[in-house]
């Protein structure tokens, strides 16, 4: 699936999800596992995908993008993990198990699987970079590409999801205070051993900036997943534009759409 | 008894009432998985410009109570880009097409409905003089009734299809506006563009759109739209296309009894993209409940 190519991720109508589990898993960390209806289970999720799932009280108009983090195709079973930072993610945060919620998706270009498995499969080196609430949709990634070098940065040792990346891939752990692994940022971490061939991130803007330039120094190929705000999620309202080098393929004007050709870009394709 | 939906507009006939509000579908292809297009009275598509625009810097659109802020600015590939591309997608679509046209000089419009003078399968055009997310032109010439007045009439001699003047609720007086344009011999209007909001990120002390102001749309604005389609419809005679904040068929009715003859729904799409549908179906039963025969004859029938 070519991260150029926006039709890979035309969506299907809304769905009403039920809520399994809902669960605390640090300070402002919260983990939603979401159930869709038996016959309108996607296939599978792609990581790097997402779905926008809408607050229930009507004033809030607007769907909230929040990364695949673990998918099921069997169960139909979709993980959620954010951080609470509004009104949105607040009254998420506040479902109870056995309620609903709507959904729209999966949308979006997740990570180039092929790709990846076939330069996997020639020996290169991947590390997995997340930062903060950037590291729930590295470890789908993790568990679908296992035998990666995983690199998490958290701003303090209040960790989530460490120990289940544990499971699938050599990790590593930075802290902005010091308080657990490496003392600053992923890359502190980066800097200490070779530089891997592929490197695939998703975090905030400042480090993915510092990925992208630390990919074009050591000759990395590097994968970034960019946020923007959005309205409509499926590409119709031009609101998550990100700069791009090459001529979009919706207007041609360098301004690729994070929802439909996104949110994973090659780092050398867009301008942060 | 099933009630007849049809409504006209300019000597358009559309299966229904309903369409989406331009900027908020594109041209229907991203749409085309999730629902049948056809049952749709129109497609409106994003504005249309003669060159491509590039559009605002991010953020471009955030939330507010009840709706939304966006600065887009009218990112589009150009006229040529449309017609090779959506205008050819549009062909397979059995519904009505109108073409939503923007530009930044008289000239700019000009092209553009030039250029669609002779593609058969735009209906209709809509007239963008009302957005309030770019700098040059567009706004300006909505807002005042002389050069809206000219404009209207530019237009109205190079266009081979009706047109539809879209108007801003950015100014004093509607009905001026609305009156300027009918002069200028439109064939029908459209209201209201969004109106003209502005959010500050207190914590960061920063205007939380690039573009500093964006314009409002959604529920919040429903009643203002109500009132300028009324107090429109109260000054023309030629026919209105309501839009603002349509959530329900309620919303949808409501603006019709004020006096629209179609509506269209814009920032719920986004909340909802089956919306529409759910709309016209809820209009239809409105109509069977009510013992209406013609959706067109409650168009302007609150009782005054
Ligand atoms: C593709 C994508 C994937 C994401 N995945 C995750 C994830 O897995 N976990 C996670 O914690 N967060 C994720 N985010 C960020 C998440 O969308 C925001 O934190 C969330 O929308 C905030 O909503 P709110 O109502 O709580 O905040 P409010 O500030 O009340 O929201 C107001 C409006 O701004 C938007 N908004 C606010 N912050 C952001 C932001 N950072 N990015 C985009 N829109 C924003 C909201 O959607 C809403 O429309 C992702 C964002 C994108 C674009
Ligand atoms: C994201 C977005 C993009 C829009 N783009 C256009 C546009 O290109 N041309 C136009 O005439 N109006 C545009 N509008 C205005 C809508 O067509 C409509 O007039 C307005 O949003 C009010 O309707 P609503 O409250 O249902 O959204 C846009 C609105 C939104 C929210
Ligand atoms: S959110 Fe609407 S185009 Fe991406």
């Amino acid at each position: 699936m070519s991260t150029r190519d926006g039709a890979a991720g035309r969506p299907a109508a809304k769905k009403t999800v039920r809520v399994s589990t809902v669960k605390e898993l640090a300070d402002g960390i919260c983990e939603l596992v979401l159930t869709y209806p038996e016959r309108e289970r996607p296939e599978n999720a792609v990581p790097g995908q997402f779905v926008m799932i809408y607050p229930g009280d009507g004033s809030h108009i607007l769907g909230r993008p929040i990364s695949v983090c673990g998918y099921n195709p069997v169960e139909g079973a979709l993980r959620l993990v954010f951080r609470v930072v509004g009104k949105g993610t607040g009254e998420l945060a506040a479902l109870k198990p056995g309620e609903e919620a709507d959904v729209l998706g999966l949308l979006g270009n997740g990570y180039p699987m092929e790709e990846l498995r076939t330069r996997k499969s020639e020996g290169a080196q991947i590390a997995l970079v997340g930062g903060g609430i950037g590291i729930p949709p590295m470890l789908e990634l993790a568990r679908q590409l296992p035998g990666c070098r995983a690199v998490l940065g958290y701003r303090t040792d209040d960790l989530f999801l460490m120990d289940e990346f544990q499971e699938y891939a050599v990790t590593q752990a930075a802290t902005e205070d010091g308080s657990f692994g490496t003392k600053g940022t992923v890359l502190d971490v980066l800097r200490q051993g070779a530089a891997p061939d592929i490197l695939c991130a998703c975090g905030p803007l400042p480090m993915l900036r510092a990925l992208k330039e630390y990919a074009a120094e050591n000759g990395v190929t590097a994968f970034l997943s960019l946020e923007e705000r959005m309205a409509c999620g499926v590409g119709v309202c031009l609101g998550c534009v990100c700069r791009t080098t090459y001529k979009d393929a919706h207007s041609q004007v360098n301004r690729a759409r994070v929802c439909t050709e996104g949110p994973v870009f090659r780092a050398e394709d867009v301008e942060l | 008894m099933k009630a007849d939906l049809s409504v006209n507009i300019a000597g358009v006939t559309l299966k229904n009432p309903v369409m989406p509000a331009s900027g908020t579908f594109g041209s229907g292809l991203e749409y085309a998985r999730m629902m049948d297009l056809s049952r749709l009275g129109a497609i409106v598509t994003k504005g249309v410009s003669n060159i491509p625009w590039e559009g605002n810097d991010v953020p471009r659109v955030t939330e507010v109570p009840g709706g939304m802020l966006n600065a887009i600015g009218l990112q589009n590939p150009g006229v040529d880009v449309f017609i090779e591309r959506d205008l050819a997608f549009l062909k397979q679509v059995d519904t009505r097409v109108i073409v939503n046209v923007c530009g930044k000089s008289e000239q700019d419009y000009l092209d553009v409905v030039e250029r669609l003078a002779d593609e058969e399968r735009v209906d209709l055009l809509e007239i963008n003089v009302s957005c309030p997310n770019v700098k040059e032109g567009a706004i300006a010439f909505g807002q005042n009734p002389e050069s809206l007045f000219h404009i209207t009439q530019e237009i109205r001699k190079k266009a081979k299809q009706p047109v539809i003047m879209k108007l801003t609720p950015n100014v004093t007086g509607i009905a001026e506006t609305a009156r300027a344009a009918e002069a200028g011999g439109a064939d029908a209007i459209s209201l209201i563009n969004t109106i003209t909001g502005m959010k500050i990120d207190v914590e960061r002390q920063r205007f939380v759109l690039a573009n500093r102001t964006g314009g409002l749309s959604g529920p919040a604005i429903h009643p203002v739209a109500v009132r300028m389609v009324y107090e429109t419809a109260q000054a023309v005679r030629i026919p209105i296309i309501g839009m603002g904040g349509i959530a329900s068929a309620e919303d949808a009715l409501e603006m019709m009894l004020a006096g629209a003859s179609a509506v269209a729904v814009g920032a719920m799409n986004f909340n909802d993209p089956l919306i529409m549908l759910r709309i016209i179906d809820g209009m239809a039963a409105y109509c069977e409940r009510h013992g209406i025969g013609r959706i067109s004859d409650l168009t302007g029938a609150v009782h005054t």
